[in-house]
């Protein structure tokens, strides 16, 4: 099996690649805040800006809206 | 135009989007046909192009790179713009990646009928193919890693590490096993012989399944899951510490794709132990997509898009846990070589990363093209009926005649001679066979339906780019 004379040193390798990138991320502040990633990715409104004034379509308006995170949108219309 | 002015490149998004529907129907009637010569094995006249040996691989290939990678293509340079808030890198190379793999596509679907093959299970292209997606894929991870470089947000949204894992590491699968000695154009021999070139094979093969079709899509599943629930995931810490696990631990599962072979002993049970370390970071996702709608599973009830996400992530419960079953090597005993394999498989295929794209594709459709939503969601929710009743019949088909293969191969008579003949075994799965063409005839049919929902909602509108907000979240 010298297959794994090439196989295990590439895994050895990309191991410490991962950890190199691991702290990199961690020292970088990527995981300083565990939680707000993940509301920010729906204050971005991608839906078209046809519907963006009607708030009652029926098809996958996040409930977010509702929670007053439509308002972000408007200002940002305004400021437009 | 808000105050940054510019738009996001939903070109190149559209075009993959529309390229994953339509290369999802090509694979899917490849497959269907070749079901369908398991029945009627004289059903292409035996013209050699279209025997069973030379549809299979083009099948594979479709399905897997040509409808799964355009999904993954579409999904990730959606999500990489939108979560980092800036236009995609290099617009240049992006198209390159989409025509240069649209190629790529129509090469594979000319060769392999062809016959042309180094058969290697899920890498059978000939070189100077391999060369092709070589450049493309270099192009991909430059666009990709590019746009999070010049990211607007500090923080990269853990859809972005799946994506990134997946393209980085398909990259060191695809050069390590596709290394060979070109002979000419369309021959090549493998840098590796015998038993060192199935290790390669299979350390490819089963890194594929786990980044090509499992990590790129936990990135698509990250984003859309969340966004057509409109709740935030359900926990963002479990998310990076899944990410994280997955990536540490999966490189090694491939022996178990060769157990009971020439392979040494301590390999195959390296690779079992390894597969079974598996299962925790698989169901950590799994966990964490399907809870993202705890407290609002009433949204499962109205939303067939929602259907498709959450009910894909079933099946990837359910394959993520028959796969590391199905690697202990006495279970493998019964289930290598049978039909369970393949039933396990297209749990995996059609279930997870089928639906998943599909739901995907759907909530990128109406987005690309200026529309509040698809032309028809009860056209939608139809498909996703459809297309579960046919996976089911798929699977409990598959399961069943796999099983029985696996008893009457192994069955013996008190003499020490074999009880039944391998015919005999085939004899016993036709039934299944059929409910396994039926199975993949309802699934096509859905597909068929999403084709038209799509042409329906893309007629008459004009593509949209939305422009990108200033920077809102600061």
């Amino acid at each position: 099996m010298d297959i794994l004379y090439l196989l295990v040193p590439l895994s050895v390798v990309l191991v410490f690649l991962i950890a190199a990138v691991f702290l990199w991320a961690l020292r970088s502040g990527q995981f300083d805040d565990l939680e707000g990633p993940a509301f920010k990715v729906l204050l971005d409104d991608d839906r078209p800006r046809a519907s963006i004034s009607k708030p009652d379509e029926p098809n996958s308006a996040p409930d977010v809206r509702e929670d007053g995170f439509d308002l972000c949108q408007k200002k940002n219309d305004l400021g437009g | 135009m808000s105050a940054t002015g510019g738009t996001y490149n939903y070109t190149v998004v559209r075009q993959f989007a529309v390229m994953t529907v339509i290369w999802g129907i090509v694979g899917m009637l490849v497959g269907v046909i070749v079901a369908a010569q398991f029945i009627w094995p004289d059903l292409t006249f035996g013209v050699p192009w279209l025997s069973f040996g030379r549809l299979r691989p083009l099948h594979t290939n479709a399905v897997i790179f040509a409808f799964g990678g355009s999904a993954l293509f579409a999904t990730s340079y959606y999500v990489v713009q939108r979560t980092c808030q800036t236009r995609l890198f290099a617009g240049g190379l992006a198209a390159f990646t989409f025509w240069g793999w649209q190629l790529v596509i129509v090469l594979a679907a000319i060769t392999l009928p062809l016959g042309i093959t180094t058969s290697k299970e899920y890498a059978e292209l000939e070189w100077p193919i391999d060369v092709l997606i070589t450049f493309v894929w270099v192009a991909y991870a430059i666009v990709f890693f590019g746009t999070l470089w010049k990211r607007k947000t500090p923080h990269i949204y853990v859809a972005n590490w799946f994506f990134g894992a997946f393209i980085l590491t398909v990259a060191i699968l695809h050069l390590v096993n596709s290394a060979a000695i070109p002979v000419t154009l369309w021959k090549s021999y493998s840098a590796y012989a015998g038993a060192q070139d199935a290790m390669v094979q299979w350390w490819y093969g089963h890194n594929a399944v786990g980044f090509f079709l499992t990590a790129g899509f936990l990135g698509m599943m990250y984003y859309f899951v969340p966004k057509q629930a409109g709740r935030p995931v359900y926990s963002y810490r479990l998310s990076v510490v899944h990410f994280w696990a997955l990536i540490f631990t999966y490189m090694w599962a491939g022996p178990h794709h060769l157990h009971y072979t020439a392979l040494p002993d301590w390999t195959q049970s390296l690779g079992m132990v390894f597969s079974l370390i598996l299962l925790a970071p698989s169901w950590g996702g799994m966990i964490n997509g399907i809870m993202t709608l705890s407290g609002a599973w009433y949204k499962l009830r109205e939303d067939p898009i929602l259907k498709f996400l959450i009910v894909s992530l079933s099946f990837y419960g359910m394959s993520t846990f028959e796969g590391p079953m199905m690697s202990v090597k006495t279970v493998n005993a019964l289930s290598h070589y049978t039909d369970w394999t393949i039933g396990h498989v297209h749990s995996g295929a059609l279930g997870w990363v089928g639906m998943i794209s599909i739901g995907s594709i759907y909530y990128l459709l109406p987005r690309l093209f200026g529309q509040t939503q698809m032309y028809s969601m009860r056209l939608v929710t139809a498909h996703f009926w459809i297309a579960t009743i046919g996976i089911v019949l798929y699977i409990a088909a598959m399961w069943i005649a796999g099983v029985t293969q696996g008893l009457m191969w192994r069955a013996v008579n008190a003499d020490g001679t074999l009880t039944y003949t391998f015919v005999e075994s085939t004899k016993a799965s036709m039934p299944f066979f059929y409910i396994r063409l039926l199975g993949g005839t309802l699934y096509l049919t859905g597909m068929l339906l999403m084709a038209y929902n799509m042409m329906k909602t893309i007629a008459g509108h004009k593509a949209v780019d939305a422009p990108i907000p200033a920077a809102v979240h600061a």
